[in-house]
């Protein structure tokens, strides 16, 4: 049994910090993720961790230390959120292509602008081509969780890793959480042996790729993205060997018969079971896939749980601006096209930008429009916005 | 008390709604419940209306929103009557608890006509006399818990007196005028 707490999200990735007592953080704040390095600080203050925690002058620069720290063979650290992680975006793609499994946690704020300090998830989904491993979180105990298996996911495939959540629905948000013992999540966690690293051989570290190398260095990213599916399942299982919380690519919702269904990521997920709960005590057959790692993206195993229903909404709390859906309906439709299913009729739904609150009857309205769409077989306009005034 | 108990806190920057929505969740996380507790966050400034949130249940709630339609509301400022909707969607069966010297019968008139409990507890006096100081939390915290019933009283004052015991381990005077000021408040509360 684990140690019953209430943290806010914020504080439960730096308690798991803590408990992993990394080598390196680089740091630089950014609201709602403020508190993370603040809260580990306090650790390295207290010398509750011997962590080598270095302040520095931008998110540029955080991310610079820990690809240098990790180039090193240090397991190195940073958290963000919103404009400091596109900041970050050039040393993100140097992270990736130098497979250096980094760690990132990500309270997910808006982008400017207007300029904004609440959720949505158009930071992350700006860098999702960064090369990067993405899980997300719906709750303070599923950031908690990510956070321990990540560097075990990060290091097998040699490719770093974001852990987000929302920020403010659950980074600022007390609730209870069940940790893991210190020794446990060390012995989980392990330690960090590379195979090379500058503190032992002298070696390159982003070396100029010609023309001649370039795109098999590429292919080989891809690889290890491919790869990681097999690992993030294995790594899920053995953590749930320990605490019984198992995690996987996704999670399903009352899929088994469900002929209308929500694709969604993050804290509305948990709003989103409440509003299927009682859309099911009336008798109505719907569902929700939560995509838990968004990179790799689970194309098969959204296929799998998508194929058998009539209708869908992808929802993506970010805009794509390509005049017609969201990013992830996009790689949800890519995946069921490449896999020859064309039964299920699916729409883009925009919800839940800047912080705009994400309720249980806005979840119903969803699926009062998939009712209607698998009802009539008219799909009528794909690409939605949710809660709007327009 | 019911499965889940949804609480709004309505307040001003720098009075500290958020922090007593915090320790409200604390003691109520701390007799064996499932708990939130989450602001409303945006560009806040002191003696700027803010707006906090519990949801109190015995089975972990899933749901990520703000709370629209209360057990109970909060109100840590007088003044926000005129300048909010305080009673918005808040259940007739649940109760309003107001910080103020005036009786419910006197306020009743401000609340649109909201047909529950309304209730009063001069915390600001209370907080002066015991104290020393305007420090509305305690006493509100003290109030809502006696009107709302969402921890049992008994758990409660003894939660807060290890609470206060750990946090003024220093200043045995603070925990003293504390713990008064969490009885005065759960017996001055008035009910109408």
């Amino acid at each position: 049994m684990g140690i019953r707490e209430r943290l806010s999200g914020n504080e439960a990735v730096a308690y798991a910090m803590k408990q992993i007592n990394p080598d390196v953080m680089g740091a630089y704040p950014i609201t709602p993720s403020t508190e993370i390095p603040q809260y580990f600080s306090s650790y390295v203050d207290n010398g509750e961790v011997d962590t080598e925690f270095i302040p520095v002058e931008s998110e540029h620069s955080a991310m610079s230390t820990c690809i240098g720290a990790e180039a090193a063979g240090c397991r190195a650290i940073s958290a963000t959120s919103s404009c400091g992680l596109i900041y970050m975006a050039e040393m993100l793609y140097v992270a990736a292509s130098d497979r250096l499994p980094i760690t990132l946690a990500v309270s997910c704020r808006a982008l400017s602008g207007p300029i904004n300090i609440n959720n949505d998830h158009s930071d992350a989904m700006s860098v999702r081509d960064a090369g990067w491993l993405m899980l997300f979180a719906e709750t303070n105990q599923e950031a908690y969780d990510n956070y321990l298996q990540a560097m075990r996911i990060g290091e097998a495939v040699g490719l770093p890793i974001m852990i987000c959540q929302d920020g403010f629905i659950t980074s600022h948000a007390i609730e209870n959480i069940e940790l893991v013992e210190t020794e446990k999540v060390r012995e989980f966690v392990g330690e960090y042996k590379p195979e090379g690293g500058l503190l032992k051989a002298p070696m390159a570290v982003g070396a100029y790729a010609t023309p001649a190398f370039y795109m098999e260095a590429k292919r080989q990213q891809a690889q290890a993205m491919m790869d990681a599916k097999e690992v993030i399942k294995k790594v899920g299982a053995e953590f749930g060997a320990m605490t019984g919380r198992t995690y996987g690519l996704i999670e399903k919702y009352e899929m088994d018969d469900a002929e209308e269904a929500i694709v969604i990521i993050g804290s509305s997920a948990g709003t989103a079971k409440e509003a299927i709960k009682e859309l099911r005590a009336q008798g109505r057959k719907v569902g929700m896939i939560k995509v838990r790692s968004f990179r790799p993206f689970p194309s098969e195993e959204i296929v799998e749980a998508l194929k058998g229903v009539k209708a869908f909404a992808v929802m993506d709390k970010d805009d794509s601006f390509n005049g017609h859906c969201g990013p992830m309906y996009a790689e949800v439709a890519a995946s069921l096209y490449a896999a020859g299913v064309s039964g299920p009729k699916g729409i883009s739904y925009i919800y839940g930008l800047g912080g705009r609150d994400v309720r249980v009857e806005s979840i119903q309205h969803v699926f009062a429009d998939l009712k209607e769409i698998a009802e009539t077989g008219n799909i009528g306009e794909t690409y939605r916005y949710l809660d709007v005034r327009e | 008390m019911k499965d889940i108990v949804e609480i709004r806190w309505h307040g001003r920057g720098g009075q500290g709604a958020k922090t007593a929505s915090l320790l409200l969740a604390d003691a109520a996380f701390n007799t064996g419940k499932y708990v939130q507790g989450f602001p409303e966050y945006g560009p806040e400034r002191m003696g700027a209306p803010i707006t906090a949130y519990n949801r109190i249940s015995s089975e972990r709630s899933t749901v990520h929103s703000n709370i629209y339609e209360p057990d109970y509301v909060v109100v840590v400022d007088e003044t926000l009557l005129s300048a909010v909707d305080v009673t918005a969607g808040l259940k007739k069966e649940g109760a309003i608890v107001i910080n103020s010297s005036k009786s419910p019968a006197e306020l009743r008139p401000l609340l649109k006509g909201y047909e529950g409990k309304v209730c009063t507890i001069d915390a600001g006096k209370i907080s002066e006399e015991e104290l020393g100081k305007n420090f509305p939390n305690t006493p509100m915290l003290a109030a809502i818990v006696k009107v709302s019933g969402v921890v049992e009283e008994n758990d409660f004052i003894e939660d807060m007196k290890a609470s206060f015991q750990h946090k003024f381990a220093s200043k045995p005077q603070v925990i003293e005028g504390n713990m008064r000021a969490l009885k005065r408040s759960m017996e001055e509360v008035q009910v109408g």
